[in-house]
């Protein structure tokens, strides 16, 4: 199964495996790591699911989609590697992917 | 107290599902200031969960009810086919006493100005808040009276959401009630029993322009003064908003007072209803205190200040089998999603420690997601982190008295009584 390491802001790791399918989401929530809030629960229409896609990683994440982009308009602190992790699903090819928590979501 | 609500409860759910399903009307006042409403949800989720109500259910004509939870992510996540204008309420705007205020406005209008506001209401910048108003907060608690009934939804709740606006704007401090007042007559309907001449609307609307007099006169002061980390103080230097027109400026102000004000009240009188009426949570919440913020969330769920949210549709939509037509009025009812038993786990219990406490409707979905929503969730939390050392029952002494209102479950009174208070703060 993948591997994909959590970062939380402060600096915290969290190595994770995840069943293929799954969305990087539910990977931190399932396994109770913290700095994922997921209000909405994966329908990418809270924002609150926020992470930095680590060097390298973010072409393999894939395209966001127009909804994805508008949400992650109103999240604070974006930057180019920001995604929302609801809408990245774990593929064989993301084995090893690291992300970075925010320091808060709002 | 629970006597009279339960007869009045097991009445209503007797009479919602003897009426024909056409005949249920959830624009009827009455059912949400009797607190009957939710029987009639249920048939609705049940049986019908788009619904047309036919026009003479309310002055401003037909409207749909979408009841179930998924369809209500459906449709707030769908800003293209369910525009936030002209409205977002089942009223139909004034034609001439215009606010714009980006809560009404589709993008792109409204994602710059929400842009501009948001990071008012940032976590970090509530964080630099915080101790301001915690300080204001354990005052106002510490001067409650012991074992003699005071009206909560007066003395705390009104006052402390009031404090909060007043910090938040840095407005002057004994002219804070004025928020209140300018909050209720934005919202509050003719008949609201706030005017007191025979020409309410002449009334309001003064009123209304004493509000925009009086933010003026702030931005002024304001604007000639060096940057400061208050919301005027922000939006008279910053680069995006300090060339707004001035009906914008209010607009946007009002917004935040409005937004921020019954939603939050009514969520801290809520708060001690629910613990109230469910003592095995306070006593569970007395045990663990960091379950105060899963508490929060909870109760904003239970009780959904803002019952519903208007759409109205850009272009024919199939919904749940159903044809809504353009230009079509669509309520999607919070307060029935948070009540949908396909979404949430025994959603009539409040519970303080469900599993997913934050999977709630109350701050709707989408592009206009409450944006305040951290800054309320910080208000309650701040609340009962200082009540819990200090009161271990806060009494209601009677059924609340509620705002007779379609779309603010709120409360305008309730009595309580405070017995003692703990004694290693009893100083
Ligand atoms: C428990 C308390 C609160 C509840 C239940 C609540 C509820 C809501 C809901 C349901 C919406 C979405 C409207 C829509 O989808 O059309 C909303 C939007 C909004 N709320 Fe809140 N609110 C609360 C507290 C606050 C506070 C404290 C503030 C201000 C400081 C605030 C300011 C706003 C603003 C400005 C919007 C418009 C956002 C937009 O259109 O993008 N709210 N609120
Ligand atoms: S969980 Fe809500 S946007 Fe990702």
């Amino acid at each position: 199964m993948p591997k994909v390491t959590y970062i939380e802001h402060h600096g915290s790791e969290h190595v994770i495996e995840l069943k293929t399918g799954m969305s990087v989401m539910e990977g931190a929530v399932k396994s109770g790591v913290p700095g994922i809030d997921a209000d909405c629960g994966g329908a990418c229409a809270c924002a609150t699911c926020h992470v930095y896609v680590e060097d390298g990683w973010l072409e393999k994440t894939g395209a966001k989609t127009a909804m994805e982009t508008s949400m992650l308009d109103f999240a604070e602190n974006v930057q180019a590697n920001s995604r929302l992790s609801c809408q990245i699903r774990i593929a064989d090819d993301l084995d090893g992917l690291v992300v970075r928590m925010p320091e808060s979501q709002h | 107290m629970s006597d009279g609500s339960i007869d009045l409860r097991a009445e209503a759910r007797a009479k919602a599902y003897a009426m024909p399903l056409e005949d249920i009307n959830l624009a009827d006042t009455e059912l949400w200031r009797t607190d009957t409403a939710w029987p009639y949800l249920e048939r609705l989720r049940h049986e019908d969960p788009v619904h047309l109500h036919p026009a003479h259910h309310h002055p401003d004509g037909a409207f749909w009810s979408i009841t179930r939870y998924v369809d209500i992510m459906a449709v707030d996540t769908n800003h293209e086919v369910f525009s936030s204008e002209p409205s977002i309420t089942i009223f139909d705007p004034k034609e001439d006493f215009k606010l714009p205020m980006f809560i009404a406005m589709d993008p792109p209008k409204h994602d710059v100005q929400r842009k501009t506001v948001s990071p008012i209401v940032s976590p970090a910048n509530l964080n630099l808040m915080e101790p301001l108003i915690r300080s204001r907060i354990v005052k106002t608690l510490d001067e409650l009276p012991i074992g003699e009934p005071f009206d909560w939804v007066d003395r705390v709740s009104v006052e402390l959401t009031t404090q909060m606006l007043a910090t938040l704007f840095d407005f002057p401090w004994d002219d804070r009630r004025k928020l209140t007042r300018w909050s209720d007559v934005a919202t509050g309907g003719l008949d609201s029993g706030l005017f007191t001449t025979d020409d309410p609307e002449s009334e309001r609307r003064a009123e209304l322009f004493e509000c925009v007099d009086y933010f003026t006169r702030l931005w002024n002061e304001r604007v000639n003064a060096p940057p400061k980390g208050d919301l005027i103080s922000m939006l008279a230097h910053g680069e995006a908003t300090r060339n707004m027109d001035r009906m914008e400026y209010l607009g946007n102000l009002l917004l935040l007072i409005v937004g921020g004000n019954d939603t939050t009240r009514n969520t801290m009188t809520g708060s001690i209803l629910a613990m109230h009426q469910n003592p095995d949570q306070l006593c569970k919440l007395q045990a663990n205190p960091s379950l105060i913020p899963s508490m929060v969330s909870e109760t904003i769920r239970w009780q959904t200040p803002l019952s519903n949210m208007r759409r109205t549709a850009t272009r024919d939509f199939e919904l749940g089998g159903k044809l809504i037509k353009k230009g079509d009025k669509v309520l999607i009812w919070y307060a029935s999603g948070n009540r949908d038993e396909t979404a949430i786990e025994n959603p009539e219990a409040y519970v303080i420690d469900r599993e997913r406490p934050r999977n709630h409707l109350s701050f709707g979905f989408g592009i206009h997601r409450c944006v305040g929503n951290r800054l309320a969730e910080l208000q309650l939390r701040i609340l009962w982190e200082e009540i819990l050392p200090r009161f271990p029952e806060i009494r209601v002494l009677e059924e609340p008295r509620r705002v007779p209102s379609v779309l603010i479950r709120g409360y305008a009174s309730m009595p309580v009584v405070i017995p003692s208070r703990n004694a290693v703060l009893a100083h």
